[in-house]
């Protein structure tokens, strides 16, 4: 499956592990109930580990293992539901996670300027077929009125 | 007023063509009707039962004779020739073709005039006093602070998807025009002890179906820390309000349920994380007050006499002027409503022709300003006393001095069952009835204030329940049933109505408020207000007239 990454299409080449699925070698991402049953095999997994979350999860629990993690996902049930908004920016601006930040799901166009904002950098569209025509949509805007995880300074500092 | 630089300007401009490209994907079948919905929704175009609706938004109510005259404009060109002004001070074109939006955007943008966040799960337009600026009992102009929470909350990427819709409010006097109590978030400009002025923060107020006063969740906030302290509400918010059940995802109920002093740790403990990063400049608040410095007042406006003889001479005159006239700080000048309550007119509503009248009228008379009031009237803020009579013949002229500022007819009324895809009931029709019933002025002025506050459903979109006389149309078996309260108030003072008995049928309501009004005037103590009568005696007296029959 193609996904878009840093504004590129590009090969997706992870593996999203159902929580009964067997584990394989390579790149994986395993639900946070997963990691917490099973993190001890997880962490000796041959391949990156990647982490997903929802909004229902618990986000400042896993901190101390974020490290562990080269990709967060973060699922959006609907496109309408903003929880992950704000999982994006704590996990840049206050816990420092420096790894791919993804979304998955309901994964619109018309969200990616506040995704992209928010510090998600990589996008699962829910219409793969159409990437090319949401490229667009990174510039939609040229200006932020606020400080942002891509602008770590108001627009009025600019002006 | 505040003036839109190249940034603002590049923004409402990429709005307008962001939106015309969703349009384009829509009606080319790109976009599904759900996914387009809450795209439509963050530009305030809602599709009505007989038209789309859009809603343009008039941040804090403050308009320029321009922008007054582009309204207008397009309203002639792509509407039926009028407009609706809404209690958020905010103006709906009624009658708009869907494909028709991205043009009409375009249109307003030219004037630094947007639809953004006017509806939609999204912190919506701020809004504050319509006599900000004006009246003297004020600590502090509030509408700076206003327009830079319009800055922070415009396309703010981590709250456009929030559980429901947001309102803020802002107020910089006692009095309290704006409703502050019944907004998200309400903000008033206060003292602290060492005489340094802030904000008192209220969180968790609201109306609709379940209506809320607000709670004080900080007694004193600094300038410095306004942006982050409402980044900590909208991000506690964010995360906790509720997504299962959308009569439930408001903040009034997140406050409910997990009650103001958790609220108040959880935000507390966010802010303290980002009050550093978010810190609001001196220098920021100082550009902004310059859009709202004090205009050069004549001091020789004060010396005119003409107004007093016309006082004396003119008894029309002198009725609009103290029904329809308000004092300005500054001796000479007078506030004065334009009055979009005409007995013959749905309440909010005017004509592309009064605009165009109004615009004329700001430039020759207020400092080409025009203001949008909360009780969904307009108002001209700078008027020299020496110039009200030309004033009000030229108002009366164009049917936009009908004096009834505050009295029984000044009614806030939603659109209702004949616009409104949520309405169960019509609400224009008895304001009309209201209006025909209760058409002697004297009559009207010897009841004094009564706010009567009409809305076609449970949404509550003219705000029932803070009425001195709420009604609220309800829907029973497919029939149109009016469900009445007592005693709300959404000032200083505020208060929820009480309940007065089972609803009533429509044929019935005019004279239920006859009823009502004939309790008033023998439970009434001199010359004492309705809410005060109905505070002091309860809903009891009136309750027995009203059902008396049954």
């Amino acid at each position: 499956m193609q996904i878009i990454k840093d504004r590129e299409i590009v090969e997706d080449n992870w593996l999203h592990l159902d929580d009964d699925a067997e584990l394989v070698a390579g790149n994986i991402t395993v639900s946070l109930a997963r990691w917490q049953e099973q993190h001890e095999s997880l962490e000796k997994h041959d391949g990156a580990l990647g982490l997903r979350l929802t909004g229902e999860d618990p986000l400042e629990e896993i901190v101390p293992d974020l490290g562990k993690f080269s990709l967060i996902v973060l699922f959006f049930p609907a496109f309408t539901d903003g929880r992950c908004y704000s999982f994006a920016r704590l996990l840049r601006d206050r816990y420092d996670y420096k790894g791919e930040i993804r979304a998955q799901g309901d994964v619109l166009h018309d969200q990616l300027f506040y995704m992209t904002q928010c510090g998600i950098n990589s996008f699962e569209m829910a219409n793969a077929n159409r990437l090319v025509d949401a490229m667009p949509a990174f510039d939609d805007f040229s200006e932020s009125y606020q400080t942002t995880v891509l602008k770590p300074e108001p627009l009025y500092r600019r002006r | 007023m505040y003036q839109y630089d190249k940034h603002d300007q590049a923004m409402i401009d990429q709005r307008v063509a962001q939106y015309r490209d969703q349009t384009r994907r829509f009606l080319a079948g790109e976009l599904t009707e759900e996914q387009f919905r809450p795209l439509r929704l963050m530009n305030g175009l809602y599709v009505q039962i007989h038209a789309p609706m859009l809603r343009m938004a008039v941040p804090y109510g403050l308009m320029s004779s321009t922008q007054v005259r582009k309204i207008a404009d397009v309203s002639r060109k792509y509407d039926k020739g009028y407009v609706h002004f809404t209690t958020r001070t905010n103006f709906q074109l009624n009658w708009p073709a869907l494909e028709s939006v991205p043009d009409i955007l375009a249109e307003f943008a030219s004037v630094q005039m947007h639809a953004i966040q006017s509806s939609g799960n999204c912190i919506r337009n701020t809004t504050a006093d319509q006599f900000a600026g004006v009246n003297a009992g004020e600590l502090e102009d509030p509408r700076p602070y206003c327009e830079i929470i319009r800055q922070w909350s415009t396309f703010h990427p981590e709250f456009a998807y929030l559980p429901r819709k947001f309102k803020i409010a802002v107020i910089g006097s006692e009095e309290d025009r704006a409703a502050t109590r019944v907004h998200d978030i309400g903000l008033h400009l206060v003292k602290n002890h060492e005489g340094e002025v802030g904000f008192e923060v209220l969180v968790g107020g609201g109306l609709g179906r379940t209506p809320i006063l607000g709670q004080q969740i900080r007694p004193f906030l600094e300038k410095k820390d306004l942006l982050s302290y409402l980044e900590a509400i909208l991000r506690v918010y964010n995360r906790l309000g509720r997504r299962d059940n959308k009569y439930k995802a408001r903040i009034k109920i997140t406050v409910r349920e997990h009650g103001i002093n958790h609220i108040r740790e959880l935000v507390e403990a966010e802010w303290v994380q980002i009050r550093e990063q978010l810190t609001l400049d001196d220098k920021e608040i100082d550009r902004v007050k310059g859009y709202f410095t004090e205009p050069a007042y004549e001091a020789a406006a004060e010396s005119d006499t003409s107004y007093e003889q016309k006082l004396a001479s003119d008894a029309d005159f002198a009725r609009w002027v103290k029904q329809n006239v308000v004092d300005h700080k500054v001796p000479g000048y007078k506030i004065a409503y334009v009055s979009l309550k005409a007995p013959d007119v749905a309440p909010g509503d005017i004509s592309a022709q009064q605009l165009d009248t109004v615009a004329d009228l700001a430039d020759e008379f207020s400092l080409g300003e025009v203001r949008s009031a909360h009780n969904q009237n307009l108002l001209l803020s700078d008027v020299k006393q020496g110039d009200l009579f030309t004033l009000w013949t030229r108002l009366q002229a164009e049917g936009l001095a009908t004096p009834n500022i505050n009295t029984m007819t000044d009614m806030i009324c939603c659109p209702g069952l004949d616009f409104c895809g949520l309405a169960n009931a019509t609400s224009i029709p008895l304001a009309k009835e209201i209006n025909e019933r209760f058409n002697d002025l004297d009559y009207l002025y010897d009841l004094g204030d009564i706010k009567i506050k009409m809305s076609g459903c449970m949404n509550g979109c003219a705000h029932q329940s803070v009425g001195h006389i709420g009604i609220l149309g309800v829907d029973k078996k497919g029939e149109e049933w009016y469900q009445f309260t007592l005693g709300g108030s959404s000032e200083a003072d505020a208060a929820l109505g009480e309940r007065l008995g089972r609803a009533i049928p429509k044929d019935q309501v005019v004279d239920t408020v006859e009823t009502l009004l004939e309790v008033f005037k023998e439970q009434r103590h001199e010359d004492e207000l309705f809410l005060t009568t109905v505070r002091r005696v309860g809903v009891e007296p009136f309750k027995e007239r009203v059902y008396a029959d049954n």
